[in-house]
């Protein structure tokens, strides 16, 4: 399965490459648009789901803006109801599916064969397909907002009938970018299970893994599982909807709870989907700047495996309040109490790698160590909401809204954003700028906990999510929430700039990059050449 | 070195994974309903009749309440004749709800019945109710249906109040085909 689509050779990358791998190679990069069009490259194919990645990130910012804007003062501004609905549905909807998930897999494409020793991804034909059925599948969600009756606006959970009955008819739009974005991160999960189980290099035992490796294996192995489901919800509401069957519609024998019951067994191991490979990324960066190794490797893998098992035994915490029996109460707020252990095990870890260690604080370790407090404080307030009786209380509101942002923002955004840090060197072969990276990060978390820690507040007094007036007591609040948001989402140029920048500016990184790196990607040369590790590296 | 057909092997058994999962998901539907009527929660009651009860009145009473909803776009006027009883356990009543079709068409109704708390679905037992039947009405016409019910003695002491909510759904168009709720 060797590609053999790229006859033009560019001579100074080829010599790159004979110099990084010793011996010959006949390959390089395409030149122009075929390059990415054609690429079986898992280095080309990461910077393109990175690229995306970013895209998206800009686009539901925007929206989340728009949100903010509205939400600024009480009373209706500048937005009209409807359209405010489908902002925070199309917010949540390209965060989740469109930022969050493929910056994950452009990570995982850029580095999982570095980190273990192989030439490629094993499968490198389906990588390129996976990628590119993504900008179609945005295309298509995007496009709903044009047509008559507007985008999605039920909401990123779509519940039935809302998503069915009372959808506007651009639902059917809606459904098949869901299909597609399912299809596109199935085949990237195959692939990542593949290459990690079969393309190891000799020696590199499963538990001398890098932990961004176990901890995306186990992603994987939950996107295989979930996704294939959520295919499944989607198709029983476009049956619902174009077919007459009633899956969701009590008129017609169906159940409407039977909705968020198959939904949140998708939906929980999700969330996990966003979180787990930002607990690897973050368990190479912390060791690295502490200069120690990492702290309770082997508990590491275990507490990740477990958190993954947890994950599909708790879904219904989300609807504790659709009228469960008790039983189903308590079963479901004990079991989601468990995940703390696991989940504190982890923190523990990284706390204890950092005791004593000889700790620099560089944009990476940063962001880094800003995840560990702030992804805590998002754990706390998922305790809290775990309390089946109290959850009563903070349903719905903007409690959890703040909730789920301290985990997704401070949480999976940082954790990438520290992983482009720490890698990008390796990737252009050129130091960013370590003034404007600090900038940006104060700045992103001054913003963050500006924007998100006022919700728990409004969410604790009553204040309901995705409606886009409220109560004059919540005015203050709303106002400051507002204003970090705004100082969040402009910060954001900064790290473009400063990514641009150390694309185009020269300032050698060594191979190491940095003091304390250990591992295969490391031993490379920076940038890391086309090809990289054609005989497999020896692993002590 | 690992063989290209290695990898393809693996992603096969991947591929089929995934082809279950999704079958699974689909097999959710039937697996959550009878999840649902095996332990009585979600309210789903049987439709069923149930047998009179006879000589095993308990002195305990309760309070249930009778609630009527009409689903989306029913235009029938639809109500209970009392709104709550006091029962003794045991002992068999006999109550209505009015329906009026108000409309200038013949229609065809179905009520589907739902009980709060769901532990004490089990335990109401009709032993007569307009929801086992499909109820026409010409255009204008007015009806009392009939409903008689029983609770078993051994209810759960801790359940007061019971709430027996039923929502007529209008099925014209579907009259004449087999209902899902029917075949339950």
């Amino acid at each position: 399965m060797t590609p053999s689509t790229e006859q033009i050779v560019s001579k100074d990358i080829e010599d790159q490459a004979v110099q990084a791998t010793g011996f010959e190679d006949h390959h390089g990069p395409a030149k122009g648009f075929s390059r990415w069009l054609y690429t079986t490259n898992h280095k080309d194919i990461g910077s393109m789901y990175l690229w995306f990645s970013l895209a998206m990130f800009m686009t539901g910012g925007c929206m989340a803006l728009l949100v903010r804007l509205e939400l600024f003062q009480p009373g209706l501004q500048f937005l009209e109801p409807e359209f405010f609905n489908q902002m925070t549905t199309m917010h949540g909807l390209i965060m989740v599916f469109g930022a969050v998930m493929p910056a994950f897999v452009g990570l995982a494409n850029w580095m999982i064969p570095m980190m273990i020793g192989a030439p490629d991804m094993a499968l490198p034909r389906l990588n390129n397909w996976s990628f590119w059925i993504l900008p179609f599948a945005f295309s298509m969600m995007l496009m709903t907002l044009f047509m008559d009756g507007g985008g999605p606006n039920f909401g990123w959970t779509f519940y039935a009938p809302l998503s069915t009955t009372f959808a506007p008819p651009s639902v059917t739009f809606f459904i098949f970018a869901v299909h597609m974005m399912g299809i596109s991160s199935i085949m990237g999960a195959i692939n990542v299970i593949v290459t990690i189980l079969n393309m190891r290099a000799p020696d590199m035992k499963m538990m001398k893994l890098p932990l961004f490796v176990w901890t995306w294996l186990i992603t994987a192995f939950l996107l295989i599982l979930v996704m294939p489901v959520l295919a499944g919800v989607v198709t029983m509401m476009l049956m619902d909807i174009h077919f007459g069957t009633s899956f969701f519609s009590a008129a017609g024998g169906g159940d409407p709870v039977l909705f968020q019951h198959i939904f949140w067994f998708f939906g929980h191991p999700e969330v996990y989907i966003m979180i787990l490979p930002a607990f690897g990324i973050i368990s190479e960066i912390i060791p690295t700047f502490s200069r120690k190794k990492l702290f309770g490797y082997s508990s590491m893998v275990y507490a990740t495996s477990s958190i993954a098992f947890l994950s599909f035994i708790v879904w219904a915490h989300h609807m504790f309040t659709v009228g469960m029996p008790l039983a189903g109460e308590l079963f479901f707020m004990f079991a989601t109490m468990l995940i703390a252990v696991p989940t504190g095990v982890k923190v523990f870890n990284w706390v204890a790698t950092m005791f004593r260690g000889s700790m620099t604080f560089e944009t990476p370790m940063l962001f880094a160590i800003a995840f560990v407090v702030l992804f805590s404080i998002g754990g706390f307030s998922g305790l809290m909401l775990a309390i089946a009786p109290a959850d009563y209380q903070y349903h719905d509101t903007y409690f959890v809204v703040a909730h789920f942002h301290y985990v997704l923002v401070p949480g999976s955004i940082f954790s990438i954003m520290a992983g482009v840090y720490y890698w990008l060197p390796k990737w252009t072969g050129n130091y960013y700028d370590e003034q404007m990276g600090k900038l940006h990060f104060w700045l992103s978390f001054i913003g963050i906990n500006i924007t998100f820690f006022p919700m728990h507040f409004v969410g604790l007094a009553g204040m309901p999510r995705r409606i886009p007036d409220y109560a004059l007591q919540f005015a203050d609040f709303n106002a400051i929430s507002s204003v970090g948001a705004f100082i969040f989402g402009f910060s954001q140029l900064l790290f473009i700039y400063n990514v641009v920048c150390c694309i185009r500016k020269r300032n050698q990184a060594s191979k190491q990059v940095w003091e304390g790196a250990n591992g295969l990607e490391w031993t490379l040369p920076s940038p890391a050449p086309y090809h990289t590790f054609t005989t497999p590296p020896k692993v002590d | 070195m690992i063989k290209p057909v290695d990898n393809h092997k693996l992603a096969a058994k991947l591929l089929l994974g995934v082809t279950l999962m999704f079958g699974f998901g689909f097999a959710l539907v039937p697996l959550y309903d009878v999840f649902c009527r095996v332990t009585g929660i979600n309210g789903k009651v049987d439709l069923t009749p149930g047998a009179y009860l006879a000589g095993a009145i308990s002195s305990r009473s309760i309070k249930i309440q009778f609630i009527a909803v009409n689903n989306q776009t029913m235009p029938w006027k639809f109500k209970p004749k009392e709104p709550s009883m006091n029962v003794k356990l045991g002992q068999t009543y006999q109550t209505a709800y009015l329906a009026a079709n108000m409309t200038e068409n013949d229609m065809v109704a179905q009520a589907v019945p739902s009980v709060s708390p769901s532990a004490a679905a089990a335990y109401l037992q009709k032993v007569d109710c307009f929801c086992f039947n499909r109820q026409p009405l010409a255009a204008g016409e007015q009806k009392e249906m009939g409903l008689a019910f029983n609770i078993l003695p051994g209810m759960p002491e801790y359940i007061k109040t019971i709430t027996l909510s039923y929502t007529l759904f209008d099925i014209t168009a579907a009259d004449g085909k087999e209902l899902a709720s029917a075949q339950q």
